[in-house]
């Protein structure tokens, strides 16, 4: 197992970032903790397709000298699907932040378990 | 170039691990921006560069700036909490 | 002349038009939530300081520490276990940068053989992802979109709060003193710094929205980089500056616009392609900034959906408008 590790290596630091990721997504009680382990786990997700593109040797997907031979380029398809995940992880996470400082607003807390303890005391209320 | 690689790679791991236990927001969301320009040098070295532009515009620059801002509001509220507090 | 049907009352078009004029609420009859007036939303709405006292007796518990220790160790125990399966997985992937991998099939070789050809864009990401792939991009500016306005909803301040008048000070004005408490107003070097570095990010930013198809770039890393721009604007030189020229109406016609072109224009050149029509946009000799046909301004329209969503973004953030 330790060798094909080291061979896909971007693929083994991809797999440990969304680990780490989602352990500070499941972990961590502060909600801006939780959005950067979010994004944490965005990136390696990106990271991981962006590595299954390229081809070692190769160029940037970009014509150069009129040179239209498959040999040539990397392989453009997950550079372009990463190319707008990155946007919309940033709109998910303004949509995040946004419903964070309104969850301040009313509970005054960012911890998200006295959040939840606070809603449940104002509903017995 | 494939040392290079693996120091950034290294690099990266070691930034997500010290975001999760940064004790202080300010100091995780300034290590979270510099997690995003090392994975913009990555992209670089995989012969991506439209990966590298977007993430150095997007995910240092905007995401960075809406966390500080996050932050900035937030301290702002619980500012105006113990004035009113204090007065009343 | 045209003459009112005599079942107008009745019909269908009347009530479709008085739902549109918001006449009518469908919901209005059927509706589960009834928001409470406005003294006992008041009463209800416990202040922060009040839960001080009752906090402490609430983590007191002994029990609450033991699930809150289970708690961690299993989820530190499945995140282990989630990292272990995965990567076990890895270790049976395809080896890193071979092209012989599956992935590398006949629809990268495609584009890379026809890419130019077909679309006229030197960059074969970008013709890939605003020709072939057009739609999906915009799917994509329409989530910026949604997302604005759910930032939108979620964070706005109303300039006529009438409670808040009644006590003197609206709720706009206390948000906006409150933006001011950790910031010195009229920073001298932010603002020669800005003066310096603002025009540069400007026209790097439109220089890599308009080489989208001959450079590395487009429409949504050039948004982003105009809509930082804006933003550096705006913390130097504040709101007074920039409402001169961006406000929310702007935002919504330019938002708009640029959607409404994407979608008629790439509606018009699927339907040509579709039925194997002449489209009648040239492609233009590759490399010159006027080629590849639609993509120059398709380009174009998603860098101002993004530089806008951007500059929106923030500016909701920091005052809760525009």
């Amino acid at each position: 197992m330790g060798a094909p590790l080291f061979v896909n290596m971007e693929e083994t630091v991809s797999v440990i970032l969304f680990g780490v990721g989602f352990t500070m997504l499941m972990l961590h009680r502060n909600l801006i903790k939780k959005i950067m382990g979010m994004n944490i786990m965005d990136t390696a997700v990106y990271l991981f397709l962006a590595v299954k593109g390229y081809i070692s040797g190769r160029m940037v997907p970009i014509v150069t000298d009129g040179i239209q031979d498959v040999s040539a380029y990397i392989n453009p398809v997950p550079s372009g699907l990463v190319l707008t995940g990155i946007v919309v992880s940033v709109s998910t996470t303004a949509l995040m932040l946004a419903l964070t400082i309104r969850l301040y607003e009313r509970y005054g807390s960012l911890d998200l378990d006295e959040i939840l303890m606070r809603a449940a005391k104002e509903e017995r209320i | 170039m494939r040392a290079f690689e693996v120091i950034l790679l290294f690099c990266l791991v070691a930034c997500a691990v010290a975001v999760g236990f940064m004790k202080d927001l300010l100091t995780s969301i300034v290590i979270f921006m510099s997690y995003s320009l090392i994975m913009c040098v990555i992209w670089v070295l995989l012969q991506s560069p439209d990966l590298a532009i977007t993430e150095a515009a997007v995910g240092a620059g905007v995401t960075s700036i809406l966390f500080f801002v996050t932050l900035k509001k937030i301290r702002a509220i619980r500012k105006e909490d113990r004035h009113e507090q204090t007065k009343g | 002349m045209s003459r009112r049907r005599d079942d107008y009352e009745q019909s269908w078009w009347k009530g479709f038009k008085e739902w549109v004029d918001g006449a009518v609420d469908p919901l209005a009859s059927g509706i589960e939530i009834q928001i409470p007036e406005k003294e006992q939303r008041d009463k209800e709405m416990v202040h922060p300081g009040d839960f001080g006292q009752t906090q402490q007796s609430l983590y007191d518990g002994r029990g609450l520490w033991y699930f809150r220790r289970f708690y961690q160790v299993m989820s530190v125990f499945l995140c282990l276990s989630i990292i272990f399966v995965l990567l076990w997985t890895v270790s049976y992937l395809p080896a890193f940068g071979n092209a012989g991998n599956p992935d590398n099939n006949e629809v990268s070789a495609r584009y890379i053989e026809q890419g130019l050809k077909e679309t006229g864009a030197v960059n074969i990401v970008t013709g890939m992802i605003l020709d072939y792939r057009a739609f999906d991009t915009f799917g994509e500016s329409c989530v910026l979109f949604i997302a604005s306005c759910c930032v939108l909803v979620l964070l706005r301040i109303d300039a006529e709060d009438k409670d808040a008048m009644a006590k003197g000070k609206s709720k706009k004005r206390m948000a906006e003193a409150n933006d001011r408490i950790f910031e010195p107003k009229n920073d001298i070097i932010l603002q020669k710094c800005a003066c310096v570095l603002v025009p540069l990010i400007l026209v790097f930013g439109i220089y890599i929205v308009l080489n989208g198809h001959l450079s590395p770039g487009g429409g949504f890393s050039g948004g982003a980089v105009l809509g930082s721009g804006l933003i550096l604007y705006l913390n130097a030189f504040g709101f007074k500056k920039t409402e001169r020229f961006f406000t929310e109406k702007v935002y919504r016609r330019v938002t708009l616009s640029a959607l409404t072109f994407y979608c008629l224009a790439k509606s018009y050149s699927f339907f040509t392609g579709a039925n194997h029509l002449e489209s009648g946009i040239p492609l233009g000799t590759p490399g010159a900034i006027l080629s590849s046909g639609l993509i120059l301004p398709l380009n174009i329209c998603v860098g101002m959906v993004v530089a806008c969503t951007m500059y929106a973004f923030y500016t909701l953030f920091r005052k809760g408008g525009m």
